[in-house]
């Protein structure tokens, strides 16, 4: 994990969900994909897209919007998504659109202030300030492995 | 992934090794015991034996080593004629092999020894040796009595003088190892039995630089030899036996017909070694408890070479998937060529077709890699029937049939449990006892058959015993006393035996310390279904009961109908879909407001919408003209699943779902179509099953069908 390394630079992805702005940590990130029609699971938590194929495998998609509550928007070909790869499992995140990557130091990036935790309680790791716009870093692992006690 | 302990890998490809010489040794005595006790047959379970031991004594695994050796010596004295073979000797050998797999194992797993057992079979190897005196080994140290060894390697007939023929050449060959060849691990014998493959070969030893024993050093190379080679093979053929032991000798190829005797052209090779230099040691014992009068074994060791590549199954799992891969861009393409409106005559489409066709043999051979012999399953069954038949005090033997019948190497881990639980049951329940046996005037000895078989794309396992057959009406009786079936139902033959596939049916009178452990065969069929197989019973009063299993050939394809219900397109395991059908008005009915049941012959079967349980759409206002497909469950029930087209009938590849965030109900896997979308593959039971319990709070008592 680029963590480790001390206060070396951190890379992120970032990318647009309902106008607002958010990054993941490029380590995580496999490949970046257009919007193919998903086949939809039955009796599936609502942001559950279904499963696409992705060059054979079978990999589940996720509406990031509707994961973390925000309005969700009519789906078209400008819709990417992201794959990304916690630990072993491979998951894709259904985005607006993908806009930039940018290097920060480690120390430019803040822990969200506590108020805003009530809401997405761990989802967002941390804040950071680029060009006056916020981005917020969301943390991966909680964005996916609440899912599961969700859909239980 | 980097290995970080060499020593540990050498250990795990040891283990592996000792898995094929048990499996060698235990195909030797199957053999034997079936009466083909020729030379050959205990020498392939002497070699085994001894191969095992030699390297245990490597990895200083004492106890595998000493348990080894006790049997090795009573099998020496077998080979060499000086114990004569019973049936008695025969069945303390088994039990000696069983044994040594348990320590191998125990070994390998670093798991305690069985101590107890091992301590009983090594009694009564003693005893063998104590009645044949010549067995008695000398002590070692004391009473060193070595036995001349012969390293001159008689590699046949040594014809060369009478047949140089055209092309024929003899060479002159000399070959003096270094020390370090012995250090490496490297042996003279390979090198020697090499050459001996080429052609004529007379090898004789030169032991002249061999010192007197008190000034022997033990780790000195000492022995050179010379061979005359009458091959048709070039020079640089015999160059290449030595190939592995490049550096690490000294060797020299001369053309002994006269002519150019050709001097050694490959640098890194020396010339003859000056006399002077003290070579040569006879080959390093394997380990320091290695006995001198096995030294000739030491030299004739190695076990008929199969030649096999171990790979790792992970890679073979790629190699699976991406084959998978091919197949679906296959269809994509052939879908994209024709949606292109090519002539079906065009160069493309024809070579379309070729690829077709290479594709379908690719699949074909990929999933022969994955195929294995059913042989080493046999093996591990004919050991529960020797355990489990002394355990009840029977007299069994076990037969068996196309052990070389291939099954997919899941299939076969995940059958040995039912296939364990089965044989025991035809050994404890299938089989009388030896008294009823005699008394019935049958052979004393019960037969369990074992048999494996191809058979229309599926493979057949079957299990009979030669005993009783099924006692239909304690069947019956212990069935109505579980309150499993009513006491007034008339059931057929068939509905009775299939009763011993109900949970919670046992009908051994007395719990046996074998079977009837609560494990009954509902768990037996709940496996073999899971493994995409199904399972029956024939059973004939007086003459023995038949299981019968069949299997898919492969759990990676499977047979599907793809149906579509909502605009998505679903695969149903084709061997679970009974019939299809149209529904019409009069075979309708409406048993209450949202549950139908359509009339199917004499029977009711209820009416299921798979688009509406799936939740891709509301209720149908009416089925009348939909298709549906009659699901037939393994334990009686039924359902008509209502689906709005039925599309194909054709091989999927079968893709797990990752069920990390959410398992889908009635969902089994998935598979890729031709053009690229995922289709579900469906677990009908499952639906129906959910279905049942949502729209009939109180399941219906279970109906046995036929």
């Amino acid at each position: 994990m680029p963590e480790t390394l001390a206060t070396q630079t951190v890379e992120l992805l970032t990318f647009k969900l309902s106008d607002q702005e958010y990054s993941l940590d490029i380590m995580s990130v496999r490949e970046i994909r257009g919007w193919t029609k998903a086949t939809p699971l039955p009796h599936a938590p609502s942001f559950m897209r279904g499963v696409i194929n992705l060059r054979g495998t079978v990999l589940p998609v996720m509406d990031l919007a509707e994961r973390l509550g925000l309005p969700p928007k009519e789906h078209s070909d400008r819709h990417v998504i992201i794959v990304v790869k916690h630990e072993d499992t491979m998951t894709g995140l259904l985005v607006d659109a993908v806009s930039d990557i940018i290097a920060l130091e480690e120390s430019d990036l803040q822990p969200p202030p506590d108020s805003v935790g009530q809401n997405h309680p761990t989802v967002i790791k941390s804040l950071t300030l680029i060009d006056n716009r916020m981005i917020r870093v969301l943390d991966l692992p909680n964005v996916i492995s609440i899912v599961q006690s969700d859909a239980a | 992934m980097a290995p970080t302990d060499p020593m540990a890998e050498i250990r795990a490809s040891f283990f592996v090794e000792c898995e094929e010489l048990l499996e060698a040794m235990q195909d030797g005595l199957q053999l034997m015991d079936d009466g083909e006790d020729d030379s050959e047959t205990i020498h392939i379970v002497f070699r085994a034996v001894h191969s095992i031991k030699g390297g245990a004594g490597a990895f200083g695994l004492e106890a595998l080593v000493r348990f080894a050796h006790k049997y090795e010596t009573v099998l020496d004295g077998v080979r060499s004629g000086r114990l004569n073979v019973d049936s008695e000797l025969l069945k303390l050998f088994f039990r000696a092999s069983d044994h040594l797999s348990d320590l191998v194992r125990a070994c390998r797993d670093d798991t305690d020894i069985p101590t107890a057992q091992g301590e009983h079979l090594a009694g009564e190897l003693d005893a063998c040796i104590a009645a044949e005196p010549s067995l008695a080994e000398p002590e070692p140290e004391i009473d060193f009595n070595p036995v001349g060894l012969k390293l001159d390697f008689d590699f046949g007939p040594d014809l060369s003088e009478e047949t140089t023929s055209e092309g024929v050449k003899t060479y002159l060959i000399t070959f003096t190892p270094d020390n370090e060849m012995y250090e490496n691990g490297n042996d003279a014998y390979p090198v020697l039995h090499a050459l001996s493959e080429l052609g004529d070969c007379k090898v004789t030893c030169n032991t002249s630089k061999l010192p007197s024993f008190d000034q022997l050093v033990p780790e000195t190379s000492y022995l050179s030899w010379s061979i005359e080679l009458s091959t048709a093979v070039d020079e640089a053929e015999i160059n290449s036996t030595f190939e592995f032991v490049e550096g690490l000798c000294s060797f020299s190829v001369t053309d002994s017909d006269g002519e150019t005797p050709e001097p050694v052209s490959i640098p890194s090779l020396e010339p003859l070694p000056p006399l002077d230099k003290a070579p040569t040691a006879p080959p390093e014992p394997i380990s320091a408890s290695a006995q001198p009068a096995q030294k000739p074994e030491e030299q004739r060791a190695p076990v008929a070479a199969k030649s096999v590549v171990r790979v790792d199954l992970d890679r073979i799992e790629r190699l699976v998937n991406l084959v998978g891969e091919l197949v679906i861009n296959q269809a994509m393409l052939a879908q994209s060529l024709l949606s292109a409106g090519l002539s079906p005559h065009s160069d493309a489409m024809n070579g379309l077709e070729e690829f077709q066709r290479l594709t379908r043999d690719i699949q074909d051979s990929v999933m022969m890699i994955r195929a294995q012999p059913v042989k080493s399953l046999f093996q591990r069954m004919s050991r529960i029937v020797r355990e489990s038949s002394a355990a009840v005090g029977k007299n069994v033997r076990l037969h068996t049939d196309g052990e070389t019948t291939e099954v997919d190497k899941t299939v076969i881990e995940r059958l040995a449990d039912p296939l364990t639980h089965m044989i025991r049951n035809a050994v404890d329940h299938g089989l009388e006892s030896t008294a009823d046996r005699v008394a019935a005037g049958k052979p004393e000895e019960g037969v369990v058959r074992l048999s494996a078989a191809h058979r229309s794309g599926r493979v057949i396992i079957e299990v009979a015993d030669d005993g009783a057959g099924i006692d239909r009406a304690r069947v019956f009786k212990i069935a109505c006393e579980k309150g499993l079936v009513a006491a007034d139902a008339a059931l057929s033959d068939t509905e009775i035996d299939n009763l011993l596939f109900l949970p919670g049916f046992s009908t051994a009178s007395t719990v046996s310390d074998l079977s009837g452990r609560g494990v009954g065969m509902d768990v037996v069929r709940t496996a073999i279904q899971a493994l995409g197989g199904r399972i029956s019973i024939a059973s004939n009063e007086g003459s023995g009961t038949t299981f019968t299993i069949s299997l898919p050939l492969t759990l990676a394809v499977l047979d599907g109908m793809v149906v579509e219900v909502a605009g998505e397109t679903l695969v149903l395991p084709l061997n679970m879909v009974a019939e299809t059908m149209t529904l019409t008005e009069t075979s309708l009915e409406t048993l209450q407001p949202g549950l139908n049941i359509v009339r199917v012959r004499d029977g009711f079967v209820p009416l299921f919408d798979l688009g509406h349980l799936l939740g891709y759409r509301d209720r149908k206002d009416t089925y009348v003209d939909s298709v549906a497909l009659l699901i037939s469950h393994e334990d009686g029930r039924a359902g008509a699943l209502i689906v709005d087209e039925i599309q194909d009938q054709r091989q999927v590849v079968i893709k797990g779902l990752d069920d990390t965030y959410y398992r889908a109900p009635g969902i089994a896997a998935a598979t890729i179509l031709g053009d690229g979308q995922i289709a579900l593959i469906l677990d009908p039971s499952d639906i129906v099953a959910q279905a049942s319990d949502l729209s009939r709070p109180a399941p219906a008592p279970m109906k046995m069908e036929a």
